[in-house]
């Protein structure tokens, strides 16, 4: 792409990705042809990627609102107050085209990005987590994506001193031609540091810093993201970027010194098309504009255009606004890490982006415009003509369970359900020394220290959930679940659930059935952090995850934080000890639809996914955070995936340890497959040595709740009476079959 | 004065530092890399894990080659006490103050988990709090930990009492299968001839306190906290 640069014309502009109604746009606010550096800006600030066009009318509906709240959508991430002057931010991003093109560097340069975003707050990252979606593990494509995935997040995270504390890792045939990686992080900042992404202030120095310029990833945001795949999809290999965790590492430490002193205004992680969306940004927020040089911007490689600098998304580079006059300092922060920090430009009164190379203006034009207004539109939506047939299901027509405990085992084999520990093992839990509650649980635990290394009482609790079945089979009833989960995962520790970030992943918008799929999803989103108070901070929308015209199902990944405090007072999820009562909490409805049972068993997808009440969601959270206050709770443990059985069977076992067994009694009237195995939400297994106080605390609070066991022995025994055992087998078995669920799957490639 | 020293890439030189403060009341300084001296009044210096320089040449082999790691040189060879965790012990192991070297695991993946080492001896300055043949439940992290070494060079060591840990099942019992990434003769850590350098993979700062990974990472930190305040 080097050498001459082509003349602009309508061709040149759809190749950058803008439609032929966007470029008579660019004409008409330029007044004349823009230039081909110009044209590549327009094609990546208007990509789906970068503009948000197709979801920015849904996303305004969102409760963003709190008092909690310190920053909500529209900055690098979200920001919420913990109290005594500290915050947490957090936001989910996704990388899941790059991942699928090469699994190593994209699922590794996602955590970086994310990483990025969180520091250009102010705030230390001190928490990762990370969903995972593949197709099944039976494929070696995919157990080849799984290994280079995990690798990647690893290869990443664990250098840059983060760590992994948390995610979600399934498989499914939807994503057999897409793969989905989705990159959380979290960070701890004072709240009267949080810093803003704006270049503020006309003749203040805009300093880059951070690795060279090269030619990696031009391309990435407004091709490689905001576009289906199809068969020539290896093709677009050159565009996934490639990361460098030390240089990330220094850059963290380099900017979080650099951020204790007064001298900068600004600062803007280069994400996507780098330094094109950065000073972009920045100048829009600061409602200025910016003049830069590109002869002064650090380069990898020789003979680089204009073009090629502006859209390169070359990793670990942020741009910052300082202070005039206090260049020096910034300089000499970095050169003590052994950092880039050269001025490239200035903030000016004109509201242009206007940039020089070799002496003449290689891009002029007003910024607002390029940024602010970019389109907004409001794509058709009609409901899939399928939708009705996939909610059929007759459960009168679909045979019972003959063997209970085979099917517990059978849904314990399973890679969704079985142990993630051969993923997180493979990631530092534990750096920073925070980790009270690692991966494996319902929600990680981490306790909260300043700056300065002082601990505090604080921990966050975090988790990421989302069931796609019930997307597909229901899109709005799935997302309120997947927020409902999220937030109970959280409640389980004890902690309250604060806030909200997303990932929205889903098909191609300019199909209807999608943009219905999608329009349902964030109603869901909306009415569920509504009434769970915790509204959304943050967040990020991935379109076009589809292969050769076939979308995933849709996926609207929910991340929820919560406070605890003080934290040294928190419930497990796993039975912490014998002779402890067994409370379950919640009520079992007689339902199927979408279970994991009817998947596995039944080769049945099908049916409405269970209805979350949100009111009693919130009364069952409420009494999660009341219950560990008062001591009354000792474990809790969600009911998801696979029902009863599978959780009781994941409370019994311990990592590395033999587990502890249980013997519960269930007496309600419905099919014994439903009971175990079926879905019902806001329901949580208990254990306490005080069931009374238990009890009594979840009757104040509304909560529907029984003793049903006691913890003890080392078999899983479930019953339907004295002598009358649905499920009686040694937890040791089963927890050597959940425990081998992915590696054997793995060692036979 | 505790030294802790700080590489680009470090990653638990802070938590180092937060554990020696926070359960044993020691205060340490961080010292970085490019510094040509230790701090006149140090007595001890710790090695923190991390990727120095991003270890991608060999773990440990860029940063045996900066100014402090002289410095530590000099003070090891003085017989000053010098700790190395994980990617401390890399380093320990390239400058040449430990022998042998540590290789990428077995398997070829990163492990991060809490398992179990037996102390070999009890001795100053590193393992006077914990018993001869004491099992502490220890995390590990690391990508290459096998701890490799000709075999006259593994004799030398048994032979000088001069492997201080070794992986091995709550019990005690040294076996293949507690082994966590093919070290050979399940060496978590050794020390020098003198006894007064010792590197270990598993990470004792990330044992001090008892919701956070237990407290047995203090059997060796307090020993030599210990072993400074007898001096």
């Amino acid at each position: 792409m080097s050498g001459e640069e082509p003349v602009v014309n309508l061709e040149v502009a759809l190749a950058n990705g803008l439609t032929e109604e966007e470029y008579e746009r660019v004409l008409e606010l330029l007044g004349r042809v823009p230039t081909f550096p110009e044209v590549g800006i327009f094609g990546v600030m208007w990509s789906e990627h970068c503009s948000y066009k197709s979801s920015r009318v849904y996303l305004k509906e969102l409760p963003t609102d709190g008092e909690q709240v310190l920053e909500g959508p529209g900055e690098n991430a979200g920001a919420v107050a913990l109290g005594d002057g500290l915050a947490a931010v957090f936001k989910i991003e996704s990388h899941n085209h790059p991942s699928f093109i090469e699994p190593v560097q994209g699922a590794a340069t996602g955590v970086g990005g994310i990483l990025r975003d969180i520091f250009t707050m102010g705030a230390r990252p001190v928490a990762s987590m990370d969903s995972i979606r593949l197709g099944p593990l039976d494929d070696p494509v995919h157990q080849r994506l799984l290994r280079g995935v995990v690798e990647g997040i690893g290869g990443y995270g664990n250098p840059v001193g983060v760590p992994t504390v948390g995610g979600e890792t399934q498989f499914h045939e939807c994503y057999r031609g897409n793969i989905l990686v989705n990159a959380f992080n979290l960070g701890v900042v004072e709240s009267d540091r949080i810093f803003r992404a704006s270049a503020a202030g006309v003749g203040n120095p805009v300093i880059y810093v951070g690795s060279k310029t090269g030619r990696d990833g031009i391309h990435g945001a407004s091709l490689l993201a905001s576009s289906e795949f199809d068969d020539e999809s290896d093709a677009k290999r050159p565009t996934v970027q490639v990361g460098d965790p030390f240089t990330e590492k220094c850059l963290i430490e380099a900017c979080l010194e650099l951020m204790r002193t007064d001298a900068i205004v600004g600062i803007q992680d280069m994400g996507a098309a780098g330094l094109t969306c950065s000073s972009f940004e920045m100048a829009d927020r600061g409602d200025t504009g910016i003049e830069m040089d590109l002869d002064r911007v650090p380069q990898r490689a020789r003979g680089m255009t204009p073009y090629e600098m502006l859209l390169s998304e070359s990793q670990e580079r942020m741009l910052i606004v300082a202070r005039a006059g206090r260049e020096q300092e910034v300089e000499a922060i970095f050169a003590r890490w052994d950092l880039d920090a050269v001025v490239v430009g200035r903030v000016t009164g004109d509201g242009r982006m206007r940039i020089r190379w070799h002496g003449k203006t290689v891009v002029d034009i007003p910024v607002a415009p390029v940024s602010g207004s970019s389109p907004v539109l409001e794509r058709p939506v009609a409901e899939p003509a399928d939708l009705r047939e996939r909610q059929k299901l007759d459960l009168a027509s679909v045979a019972p369970e003959e063997d209970l405990g085979a099917a517990l085992e059978a849904l314990l084999d399973s890679p969704n359900l079985g142990s993630k520990r051969w993923v997180y093992r493979q990631y530092d839990q534990l750096v920073q020394g925070n980790t009270v509650l690692g991966p494996g649980g319902d929600a990680a635990l981490v306790r909260v220290k300043r700056e300065d290394g002082t601990p505090t009482s604080k921990a966050l609790a975090m988790a990421v959930d989302c069931n796609p079945r019930w997307c597909w089979l229901d899109p709005y009833l799935g997302t309120v679940a997947a927020v409902a989960e999220a937030t109970r995962n959280v409640a389980c520790t004890g902690a309250r659930p604060m806030a909200l970030t997303n990932c929205l992943n889903f098909g191609n918008p300019e199909k209807p059935e999608i943009m219905w799929e999608f329009a349902q999803a964030t109603r869901g989103l909306s009415d569920a952090s509504r009434a769970l108070a915790t509204p959304v901070v943050s967040g990020n929308v991935s379109f076009y995850n589809e292969t050769s015209g076939r979308a995933i199902y849709p996926t609207p990944v929910i991340a929820a934080v919560g406070l605890l405090e003080p934290w040294e007072r928190f419930a497990v999820s796993h039975f912490p000890e014998s002779g402890l009562a067994v409370v379950l909490l919640g009520e079992t409805r007689e339902e199927l639809g979408g279970s994991h049972w009817l998947a596995e068993r039944r080769g049945l997808e099908a049916g409405l996914p269970p209805a979350v009440d949100l009111d009693r969601e919130r009364r069952l959270q409420g009494l999660l955070a009341v219950g560990v206050e008062r001591g009354l709770l000792r474990s809790a443990h969600d009911v998801s995936d696979g029902g009863i059985a599978v959780a009781l069977a994941e409370c019994s076992f311990a990592e590395g340890e033999p587990g502890l067994g249980v013997r519960v009694e269930l007496d309600e009237t419905m099919r014994p497959d439903a009971l175990l195995f079926g879905e019902t939400p806001s329901r949580v297994v208990a254990t306490t040595s005080d069931p009374d106080g238990l009890l009594a605390a979840a009757a104040e609070a509304g909560v529907p709740a029984r003793t049903v066991g006691e913890t003890g022995g080392d078999r899983l025994i479930i019953a339907s009476g004295p002598g009358r055992s649905w499920i009686d087998v040694e937890v040791s078995r089963l927890q050597a079959i959940w425990e081998r669920a992915i590696p054997r799957r793995l060692e036979t490639s | 004065m505790f030294a802790v020293v700080q590489f680009p890439g470090s990653n638990d030189d802070r938590d180092m530092r937060f554990a020696l403060k926070s359960a044993l009341a020691v205060e340490a300084a961080l010292v970085w890399h490019k510094d040509p001296e230790l701090p006149p009044d140090t007595e001890a210096v710790l090695l923190p894990g991390g990727f120095s320089y991003g270890d991608y040449l060999r773990c440990g082999a860029m940063a045996h080659y900066s100014p402090i790691v002289a410095a530590v040189k000099r003070f090891a060879e003085r017989g000053g006490p010098v700790l190395g965790t994980c990617n401390g012990f890399q380093i320990l192991c390239e400058s040449g103050l430990l022998p042998g070297v540590l290789i990428r695991n077995h398997h070829l993946r990163f492990v991060c988990e809490l398992l179990h080492v037996r102390v070999e001896a009890s001795r100053a300055p590193f393992t006077s709090r914990a018993r001869t043949g004491e099992v502490l439940r220890i995390p590990i992290k690391h990508g290459e930990g096998a701890y490799t070494a000709d075999a006259e060079t593994l004799d030398a060591l048994e032979r000088n009492g001069q492997i201080a840990l070794r992986y091995c099942e709550p019990d005690g019992a040294v076996t293949d299968r507690a082994n966590p990434n093919g070290s050979l003769r399940n060496i978590a850590g050794i020390t020098n001839e003198a006894g007064n350098v010792l590197g270990l993979m598993p990470h004792p700062e990330h044992a001090v306190e008892p919701s956070i990974g237990g407290v047995d990472g203090l059997a060796i930190l307090g020993s030599l906290v210990d072993a400074v305040a007898r001096k």
